[in-house]
């Protein structure tokens, strides 16, 4: 049955390997100078490396942004995005899976009625404006400087000819890696909220958790894409656009693999927070239009003639209807898979303002009093909470915010056997400590079980949000994901 | 780096040694003109030998390097133009090996006073032919002298033209000649020409095909 609603993550991962992966060697195939099966063979071996290596972060940023908790829904989620790539694919568009899955997620929060965290959602579409334009900057970078570095080397032009070659390949396997370690999130991301998180095999040193597995299938999946579907798709990004010389090829490649590394290295981010650097979001951005930037770029340095505008708009007219199309599909086929099939597309989540709930938020200065009406009802989900809470007064934005994570239920039980059985090495000591020191306990709020854990350990608290503390609320927030999922009591699916 | 390089220094190497063949045609031909109209026929004779067996080695050369391009897809966006350039170049051997030969078979009678032009033509066509093989080499290294090169064999080619010019001239309004002997000797101002013509031909693709070559 798992295998089964993975289907639909496989079939976006194919059409991630089909589609997106052209943009890593579509220049170098189209301009002859790297054959389809040597790039396709470089490619395969090097995304399935990023998602492995450095898959996790951009994952996370698109769990913020809607967590889809049931396979049901992760399945319908990942096909609606996959059928538009398709469909977009099959239309010669070079289409981005990135905005595809976002699409497809807001269908899904609309569907279930989940909040979509706004604040993760302008991250992820700011990205969409910033990536392009800042592969526009760097292949223009890199133009310049190879113009120059070509007119010194005096190179004989077969010279220049075999180090592009070898170039190609290697900055093409850096962009294979940076695609799989930025877009793997696109293909699997939905999956992961859905598996518990936790160890299911040790081979030797390495804890192999859920997370990787369905990362290593996720990459598997693309790199089919790549061998099987990608090469027509290559030609149309090699020639469809501005005429590429194979240098100008290597410098596309190269200005769209570092953007992708930007937004999908981990590494990088500890190195910039270390050094007191502001950090860039880790988002699965579109390895398309970070290809498209690059080569205007290319464009606007050479004077900006031979442009060519008509393929320009229709590629960016894609981008519009892709997320659009894929809400639509994901929203209608949700609703056929629960209420035809009967399947569980989410977990349920209701929103009770209990007694608790008021006394945090109370404790945090937001009144309760005018919230009389809504007190001790139980709400299916987020949008009939939020809704009645407005019905109830005019709440600004912030209180908003508190009062959707008080009021969110969910269920814990610590209990002692199911806690022997719960690997602790995977923790920080010291929280592994307080964990056990709440055996017996239960929780009623997600935010309960995290309050109790502070307050036995300073580790399990927050740190401010900037240097090295950024890095501690990560590292926090990938354990206490880890708790929530082992420890977590399925509400009855009729809470209401 | 020199590791990867190996492969492509012998194709190189291939190139230098047929541009040389092309140079060194064109002195060789300026040298048996200069014979001939000396009145060393042996020499002349040992020269257009020498230009026949340039011309063949070449070929082979350039059919070699071709099939090299292509069989290991080498310079991909740049390979037509450079196959365009030799396979003209080689035009400019044909010719200095053509016109040797005729003037062998032909043997012309060729008036004193008018050996002075035909031999500043056959010398005006050999510096353009020098100056293409320069511009070619620059080409490959994408070197700004290409449009240098270009220019000089535009204006050998040019003076070339006068003499020609001068010289037909010359030819048609002596009363001292048959019209059968003018035709001839007109003719042979033609082929003589003809030299420094294919070299402008080649040399307008170069610098074509050098605007294409910058990235």
């Amino acid at each position: 049955m798992i295998l089964l609603f993975l289907s639909s993550g496989l079939f976006l991962g194919w059409s991630l390997g089909a589609n997106d992966a052209a943009n890593v060697f579509g220049t170098a195939v189209a301009t002859r100078m790297v054959k389809f099966r040597t790039a396709a063979a470089i490619c395969g071996v090097f995304v399935i490396a990023g998602a492995l290596v450095s898959g996790q972060g951009a994952v996370g940023t698109l769990g913020e942004l809607g967590a889809v908790t049931a396979l049901g829904g992760s399945f319908m989620v990942a096909l609606a995005a996959a059928v538009s790539v398709f469909l977009m694919t099959r239309a010669g568009l070079p289409v981005s899976v990135s905005q595809a899955i976002i699409g497809a997620i807001l269908g899904w929060n609309l569907f279930t009625g989940s909040r979509t965290d706004l604040g993760s959602l302008m991250t992820i579409v700011s990205t969409w404006v910033v990536s392009p334009i800042l592969a526009a900057g760097f292949a223009a970078v890199f133009y310049v400087v190879a113009r120059y570095t070509i007119a010194r080397a005096r190179l004989h032009l077969l010279e220049l000819d075999a180090l592009t070659r070898t170039l190609l390949l290697i900055t093409g396997a850096f962009g294979a890696y940076a695609l799989g370690a930025n877009n793997i999130a696109n293909v699997m991301g939905v999956f992961i909220p859905a598996f518990p998180d936790g160890v299911i095999a040790v081979v030797g040193p390495i804890h192999v958790t859920h997370t990787q597995v369905l990362l290593l299938i996720g990459g598997v999946a693309i790199a089919v894409g790549v061998f099987s579907y990608s090469e027509r798709v290559m030609m149309t990004i090699g020639k469809g656009l501005f005429k590429l010389t194979p240098v100008t090829a290597l410098i596309v490649v190269l200005a769209h693999s570092v953007v992708l590394f930007l937004f999908a290295s981990e590494r990088l981010e500890t190195l910039l927070i270390t050094n007191g650097l502001p950090t860039i979001p880790l988002v699965p951005v579109s390895s398309s239009q970070a290809v498209i930037g690059a080569v205007v770029g290319i464009a606007l340095v050479k004077g900006g003639r031979n442009i060519r505008f008509g393929a320009l708009g229709r590629v960016t007219g894609g981008w519009v209807a892709t997320p659009l199309m894929a809400a639509v599909v994901a929203f209608l086929g949700l609703f056929f898979l629960q209420n035809v099939f009967g399947l569980t597309v989410r977990r349920p989540a209701p929103f009770s303002l209990t007694g608790a709930a008021v006394e945090r938020l109370e404790e945090m200065g937001v009144g309760c009093g005018w919230l009389e009406e809504v007190r001790g009802v139980r709400f299916a989900n987020a949008r009939d909470f939020g809704r009645a809470v407005e019905a109830a007064g005019d709440p600004s934005e912030d209180e908003l915010e508190l009062l959707f994570e008080a009021a969110e239920v969910d269920s814990f039980a610590l209990d002692p056997a199911h806690l022997e059985g719960f690997d602790l090495a995977m923790l920080d000591p010291g929280r592994a400590a307080a964990l056990k020191a709440l055996a017996r306990w239960t929780f009623s709020h997600r935010w309960q079980l995290r309050d109790a854990l502070a307050k036995e350990s300073g580790r399990w608290a927050e740190a401010p949000a900037r240097g090295e503390g950024h890095l501690h609320n990560r590292k926090l927030a990938a354990e206490l994901s880890m708790v929530y999922d082992a420890f977590r009591v399925p509400l009855p699916s009729n809470a209401r | 780096m020199a590791n990867l390089f190996s492969k492509t220094k012998l194709l190189e190497s291939k190139i230098d040694e047929y541009l040389d063949h092309t140079s060194e045609a064109g002195l060789v031909f300026r040298e048996a003109i200069k014979d001939y109209l000396e009145g060393r026929f042996d020499e002349f004779e040992e020269r257009r030998k020498h230009v026949t067996e340039l011309e063949r080695s070449a070929d082979e050369i350039r059919l070699a390097v071709e099939r090299q391009l292509y069989v290991e897809t080498l310079i991909p966006d740049s390979r037509g133009d450079v196959l365009g350039i030799l396979e003209h170049t080689d035009d400019v051997i044909g010719t200095a090996k053509h016109t040797l030969m005729l003037l062998s078979v032909q043997r012309p009678r060729i008036p004193q006073e008018l050996n002075a032009d035909y031999l500043a033509l056959a010398d005006y066509g050999c510096r353009a032919v020098q100056e293409l093989v320069m511009g070619i080499r620059a080409f490959f290294r994408s070197a700004p002298a290409i449009t240098d090169h270009v220019h000089k064999v535009v204006f050998w080619e040019k003076e070339a033209d006068k003499v020609g010019e001068r010289l037909k001239r010359a030819i048609f309004q002596s009363s001292d000649l048959e019209l059968a002997r003018k035709l001839h000797l007109g003719d042979f101002v033609v082929h003589v020409d003809t030299l420094a013509d294919n070299a402008e031909d080649v040399s307008e693709r170069l610098s074509i095909s050098a605007i294409k070559r910058s990235i």
